[in-house]
């Protein structure tokens, strides 16, 4: 398209997104040998991969011999109340090792066992000590090996790009994007045979989130309104261990490693409540007693598990429970104390950051003192649904890898699974890609009139001269997000947010931002908005329709499990392409796994 | 509720000024949370970079009272009486407001030879902790470029940013030198195109390093003594055209003078 008015660039794959799952999937096209480039909203390094802390789950068995791919296809299926597409858990699971020890080729430098090997940390619902990490910052190490990779194949990443919509062909095949760039404000085109999503998740629409600026949803949003089919929204994923105070760094990640390594949480009273939130599905796996708990630290042969180490959704609702029940700190949440079972010196080489964290932005010493913690919006297991094999979406032309992608995780997310999701998908999406790329299926030219009609959405909010403040709706936003959609659901509260959504909806046409196009902050917030709403809306009404209580969607007007439920996904597609428009929800059957999977499901414990 | 004057720099390339902000301030907060009170309310449009929020992305760079410093990681009850100035990193050109244009880095990473490592073994490479823990501590770096900021040779002086790689990648380098499977040789490179030998040792990168890493000691020490003793040793010269000795660990490498 040489006549367009816009700058312009053609390449073979385009990733939107420069996580962990972006970078990975661009290595794999890349040595594919086809021009690929990554369109990132930040600077390079700094995505929202760089905040995980705890580690990689891989079952490499370095520390527990006995550990196979086929115990973490069953934890992750556990863990993930069995909504998964099982598929993608078994894929995660065979080829994880192989993608942690790819890392090191190129770099890495994992914690060591005594004899070498990686070491693994116990995390949350893995049976096993699984984590592959360096201290407490390996998603540091994860997104800076990568990124050295990345640039070391002269790969073109095009940096502080803000992409607003995928454009297609006359035959709805992707073939692009259209985006402007911070530093300028002008407008630029990507073509691309293919284009994969690895833009993260969606934690800003909700006010105390782990998650950073970029996490607006715009992968999923753009998917949508691209044609691609969303399911599993309602699965948002509450950390349990958020920090509380002070107010500033509400909802910031405190690692599980605290738990993996020996923390345990306590009410205000001092009692180590979780032995009380036990459920039925891991009470045959978890200890009953203190004693029996804090042998298995030591030796998993020793005891069962301590209750702390539940799958987060678990822990986060317990949490919640004790705080309601007037049990909570001052702050309004509990004590997670690692300071009175592990040495300083311990808790300094284990936690590093962690023990910065708290002491300079909170004022307390993690080694003398418990921490004080609570739930956070951290994780959306819902998103663009993919094959699982290719990381394709339901539209030609469109892959999806990462948080984005929905499925692998089902209803929860085991801590771990994440950081090893990004690079076993990531790698797929860039083969699928790649293979698409080169079918001679792919678009060749697109439509011009999406072009400019997303640069003229784009442009409304600078051109208005009053209007809403978009920092005012973003605060409104988050705020009945977090009342409306937060971890408890209810009925009232969710169609009370699905009439805030159409407000907002409203509200966000009438936007006016002062300034001009030049790394305005306003004016990017008022382009992140549309993705956020889109986002926060699939959220809700899928919330609103799933009547039980599964994982990551705690509802307690119908608090128990719904084995019908238990069949299908929620499906969700626009119906007009508009960001303003309806959405369409259908029920979609959940595939059918093979008879010697299930049978790794019914192994006793 | 206290209050607290700010004193903002705003502008572009073509110069700007001071904008002066009057914040309520909450317990706790930090020189952020105060430019975002600003942005939600008096100046939408006031640019700065950020995104995690936690000391760990390492885009939120700025001067704080003229000391280059992470604004997330800065608590307000910790400066002192008075106005608090931010303005933006002096050595890299403005874009607009706080934000920079900090490309130069990008170019000096997309120079460094990538770690070369041997074919994996069956069942993974065995490294020891000991032998990884150099390497550990300049990979704790969070890329925020405020080493870079404060160094004297591209502060002061804009020619030597062609020549001169400054400290945030001498300890990329430093890491890979180290590194226990690395079997590439950058020496050369490093004391010829990297400019290390205009570094002298002041400290300051690792005065303003929000990680801790102790950059002058830690890399850039050793690896001066081990570019020069390369460099004025013919038989290693000679060594170094003729064959590439991977070395066997972090420690050898980082201690003792090249063979």
């Amino acid at each position: 398209m040489s006549d367009s008015a816009y700058e312009h660039h053609e390449y073979d794959v385009l990733i939107i997104g420069a996580g962990g799952a972006g970078l990975r999937a661009a290595i794999e096209a890349k040595q594919r040998g086809l021009k690929v480039a990554v369109v990132t909203k930040s600077l390079l390094g700094k995505a929202h991969t760089v905040m995980a802390e705890g580690g990689i789950a891989a079952a490499m068995g370095n520390v527990y011999p006995e550990d196979n791919w086929k115990v973490h296809f069953r934890d992750t299926m556990r863990g993930g109340k069995y909504l998964n597409n099982y598929r993608m858990a078994e894929l995660h699971a065979k080829e994880a090792p192989d993608r942690v020890y790819e890392l090191e080729q190129w770099g890495a430098l994992f914690d060591r066992t005594k004899d070498g090997k990686i070491l693994q940390r116990d995390f949350g619902g893995h049976r096993y000590a699984r984590l592959a990490h360096v201290g407490d910052r390996t998603g540091l190490e994860l997104i800076r090996t990568l990124q050295q990779k990345v640039v070391s194949m002269g790969t073109d990443v095009f940096m502080e790009c803000k992409v607003l919509r995928l454009v297609r062909d006359g035959e709805g095949r992707v073939a692009g994007c259209v985006g402007y760039w911070r530093a300028t404000g002008e407008f630029v085109v990507f073509q691309a045979k293919a284009v994969i999503l690895a833009t993260g998740g969606a934690g800003k629409s909700w006010q105390y989130t782990t998650n950073s600026w970029e996490s607006t949803g715009d992968g999923a949003a753009m998917a949508l309104w691209a044609g691609a089919r969303l399911i599993d929204m309602e699965f948002v994923q509450f950390h349990p261990t958020g920090m509380v105070w002070p107010l500033s760094v509400r909802g910031l990640l405190v690692t599980e490693s605290v738990r993996g390594d020996g923390g345990v949480l306590r009410n205000a009273a001092g009692e180590r409540f979780m032995f009380n939130y036990v459920t039925p599905m891991f009470r045959a796996e978890t200890a009953d007693s203190e004693e029996e708990a804090d042998k298995w630290y030591e030796d998993h042969s020793a005891g069962r598990r301590p209750p702390e180490l539940l799958p987060r959704d678990e822990v986060a609702r317990a949490i919640n429970t004790e705080v309601k029940a007037g049990r909570g700190t001052p702050h309004g949440g509990v004590f997670l104390d690692i300071a009175s079972r592990r040495t300083p010196e311990y808790i300094r080489r284990r936690l590093p950051s962690m023990y910065h964290q708290f002491m300079e932005l909170a004022g307390v010493d993690i080694t003398r003192e418990a921490m004080e913690i609570g739930p956070t919006c951290h994780y959306f297991m819902g998103g663009v649904q993919v094959e699982a094999d290719t990381a394709a979406t339901t539209v030609p032309g469109l892959f999806a890898a990462g948080e984005v992608a929905a499925g692998m995780h089902g209803a929860n997310r085991l801590g771990g699974n994440s950081l090893s999701d990004l690079i076993v998908f990531g790698r797929r999406a860039g083969a699928g890609a790649a293979d698409y790329a080169a079918s001679g299926a792919a678009a060749s030219g697109f439509d011009e009139g999406e072009v400019d009609a997303a640069v003229k959405e784009a442009l409304a909010p600078l051109e208005r001269t009053s209007g809403e403040n978009p920092y005012d709706i973003q605060r409104d936003l988050q705020e009945m997000m977090q009342v409306n959609v937060g971890i408890i659901r209810n009925a009232t509260e969710l169609e009370r947010a699905i009439e805030k959504l159409e407000e907002f909806t409203q509200r966000a046409q009438h936007i006016a931002v002062k300034g001009g196009r030049v790394y305005n902050p306003g004016w990017n917030l008022a382009t992140d908005l549309p993705s956020m709403i889109t986002f926060s809306k699939c959220s809700a009404i899928a919330a609103s329709l799933r009547k039980e209580s599964r994982g990551g969607h705690t509802r307690e007007d119908f608090p128990n499990t719904d084995p019908e439920l238990g069949k299908v996904n929620f499906a969700l597609n626009s119906e007009d392409g508009r960001w303003d428009g309806p959405v369409t929800v259908v029920e979609s059957p959940l595939l059918e796994m093979p008879d010697d999977l299930k049978a790794l499901l019914e192994e006793a414990t | 509720m206290a209050e607290v004057e700010m004193r903002v720099w705003r502008g572009d390339a073509n110069g700007g000024e001071f904008e002066d902000f009057v914040i309520e301030l909450n317990e706790g907060e930090v020189v952020l949370d105060v430019i975002h009170h600003i942005q939600a309310t008096a100046a939408p449009d006031l640019a700065c970079r950020w995104n995690c929020k936690a000391g760990k992305c390492g885009s939120c760079s700025a001067e704080i009272n003229g000391r280059p410093r992470l604004m997330c990681m800065t608590r307000m009850d910790s400066l002192p009486e008075g106005p608090v100035t931010v303005t933006p990193m002096k050595t890299f050109p403005i874009i607009r407001d706080l934000v920079t244009d900090v490309s130069f880095n990008f170019v000096q990473a997309a120079k460094v030879p990538a770690l070369l490592a041997p074919p994996m073994p069956e069942g993974g490479y065995r490294m020891f902790q000991e032998d990884v823990e150099r390497g550990q501590e300049f990979r704790k770096c969070i890329e925020c470029f405020l080493c870079q900021d404060v160094c004297h040779v591209i502060r002061d002086h804009e020619g030597n940013k062609e020549h001169y790689a400054g400290p945030r990648f001498f300890i990329r380098y430093a890491e890979l030198e180290m590194h226990p499977l690395d079997q590439n040789d950058r020496r050369d490179l490093i004391r010829e195109e990297m400019g290390l030998g205009y570094c002298n040792i002041t400290k300051c990168c690792t005065e303003v390093c929000p990680e801790h890493i102790k950059i002058t000691d830690n890399a850039i020490i050793p690896l001066k003594e081990r570019v020069v003793d390369a460099h004025y040793d013919p038989l290693a010269w000679l060594g170094r055209k003729i064959r590439r000795k991977p070395k066997t660990s972090a420690a050898d490498a980082a201690v003792q003078p090249a063979p």
